[in-house]
């Protein structure tokens, strides 16, 4: 990705609420025009905080904050224009009709009418049919489509997502992921925050990692993968031994419990992995084998040794 | 200025008024009906006249008041209270609209509702009693003044309330009696010397004394200290509505 003037710029900053606690702790991040960020994060980590302040809903305790080039507090009407967000709880006015509560939204941030752009966001988030129900008659997963059309409804640049498949079926889910994806190449920043890592892995174009209020990583997501995803190659084995036989000890392999299986574990770039070797070896020893497998290393797993440390 | 802003915010409140219009708007004009039958007819019919008023047309102005001042402090509190205790305050704050707009909305909104409660009163109340109105322009300055002021007085409670218990406690314990001791049913000149002085600490008794001096030119207290006393209350709340803006009391952590 061609790294161009952020977006959104970061700059130091802290939020210490009133009953001393730390959320933030001194955060820089840029989020690249047109990218999707996934900020992944434990509970309590400090996403929800960061978000609101660059939305205007908390307010910061030091540092700054600039979206595209405007600050977030002096600069306050251009900058909120530019954002849209989708919270993470449903927090709709029930009453209202799907049309009504957009075209609401159309308004509070200040944008003339345009019924035929609304039409556009409710068709392409499957909501058409929908427009003149109240929103107390729509499933969880209407719902939360609801929220992601008012936070389109004017038009922003940039588009906040606090955990926006919580609670939603798998197969909304992938749904959701798809209209995500339209909305990237339509030219919207997409930043998301998750606890599903897979929808990090699946969408992301780079993932920050939050912990304890400290932004602890931030990197391109491939990147991120290649350089710390571990490979592993499973064999299992005809029959159980009792331990590892010695013409197999020069190689990095572990006798499953059982007996049954061996596990070779090795760096997928930063080594040439022996797996021939490996596999003459067992012929040599004549031991048989029955299935061999390898498995990546998965962002789920960088992500716990990173909070972990 | 973002006066889309400001209209939305408006209209939705609007709406959320004419939705439940049994409640706003026919729950107090049958209160007022009642009032009627009670005081004007049963006690009023043995009450000859008040410094040469009819007891029921006397009793006019201070019953817009009494609906006045609890319907700018309901619809403005649960208006603003509403979308915190739902959630859907994120929009607002998150959206581009000041402080100054948002209060003009919410606001704006609970006074034309109440005012609209008011004039329906004052309608209703023709049916029962002959009504002269001898300042037209000084009642509705009046009205728009005091709706004002107590949907901003709401609009603070609002913002404060963290229950719901605790939006009806300032009206319940502070403004009712107020009210009904501010001269809504009586003249305080009608009291001991004693309670007339306890009575001038009673902001109510300026509000309701200026409204009837509009409709009858009678007044406990001069016209222009009815509203210099309106406009300072109303200046104390302007306060008190930026000082939570500008901090983000309750509003934003």
């Amino acid at each position: 990705m061609a790294f161009m003037n952020p977006v959104i710029h970061i700059e130091n900053l802290s939020k210490t609420y009133k009953t001393g606690f730390s959320a933030l702790k001194d955060i820089n991040l840029d989020i690249q025009r047109g990218e999707i960020f996934a900020l992944l994060g434990p509970n309590g980590a400090g996403k929800t905080t960061l978000i609101s302040i660059v939305c205007g809903i908390v307010n910061k305790s030091t540092g700054s904050v600039l979206v595209d080039g405007h600050d977030t507090v002096s600069d306050f009407r251009v900058t909120r224009k530019m954002i849209g967000l989708v919270p993470q709880e449903l927090h709709l006015s029930i009453f209202d009709t799907v049309w009504a509560t957009v075209k609401f939204s159309r308004q509070l941030f200040g944008k003339a009418d345009d019924d035929a752009y609304l039409e556009k966001i409710l068709k392409q988030l499957s909501l058409w049919d929908k427009k003149d129900g109240k929103i107390m008659t729509l499933s969880g997963g209407m719902k939360r489509r609801v929220l992601i059309a008012k936070a389109l409804a004017h038009e922003p640049k940039v588009l906040f997502l606090d955990e926006p498949t919580a609670g939603v079926d798998v197969a909304l889910r992938k749904d959701m992921w798809n209209v995500v994806r339209e909305l990237r190449d339509a030219g919207v920043t997409i930043i998301l925050t998750t606890h599903y890592i897979e929808e990090a892995e699946e969408m992301a174009d780079r993932v920050g990692v939050i912990s304890k209020g400290q932004m602890i990583l931030v990197e391109d997501k491939a990147k991120l993968m290649a350089k710390m995803g571990q490979k592993t190659l499973s064999i299992h084995l005809e029959k159980p031994l009792g331990k590892l036989p010695v013409k197999l000890k020069p190689f990095n392999v572990a006798l499953g419990g059982d007996g049954a299986s061996l596990t070779y574990s090795y760096d997928a770039r930063a080594e040439r992995p022996d797996i021939s070797g490996l596999l003459k070896a067992l012929d040599t020893a004549k031991i048989s084998y029955t299935d061999v497998n390898t498995a990546q290393k998965s962002l789920e797993d960088i992500f716990m040794g990173l909070v972990k440390q | 200025m973002n006066w889309r802003g400001v209209y939305a915010i408006f209209s939705a409140e609007m709406k959320r008024f004419f939705r439940t219009w049994i409640q706003s708007l026919l729950a107090p004009v049958i209160s007022t009906v009642l009032y009627f039958v009670v005081f004007g007819a049963a006690i009023g019919s043995r009450i000859s006249q008040i410094e040469g008023v009819a007891y029921g047309a006397f009793i006019v102005p201070g019953l817009i008041m009494l609906s006045l001042l609890t319907q700018s402090i309901s619809n403005a509190s649960f208006g603003i209270y509403f979308p915190k205790f739902s959630g859907t305050i994120y929009e607002y704050l998150s959206a581009p609209v000041s402080a100054f707009e948002m209060v003009l909305g919410f606001v704006g909104a609970a006074a034309a509702k109440s005012m609209l409660i008011g004039l329906v009163i004052l309608a209703t109340s023709a049916l029962f009693v002959p009504l002269v109105i001898a300042h037209p322009l000084w009642m509705l300055a009046f009205l728009v003044l005091t709706a004002l002021t107590f949907s901003m007085f709401g609009f603070i409670i609002g913002l404060w309330a963290d229950g719901f218990d605790k939006l009806q406690v300032i009206p319940l314990l502070i403004i009712t009696p107020l009210t009904f001791l501010g001269g809504s049913f009586y003249s305080i000149k009608v009291l001991p010397p004693f309670w007339q002085n306890i009575s001038m600490f009673n902001p109510v008794v300026y509000l309701i004394s200026g409204f009837r001096w509009s409709f009858f030119e009678v007044a406990d207290v001069s016209v222009g200290m009815s509203l210099g006393m309106t406009l300072v209350f109303m200046a104390i709340c302007l306060a008190i509505t930026t000082w939570i803006f500008k901090t983000g009391y309750r509003l934003k952590n």
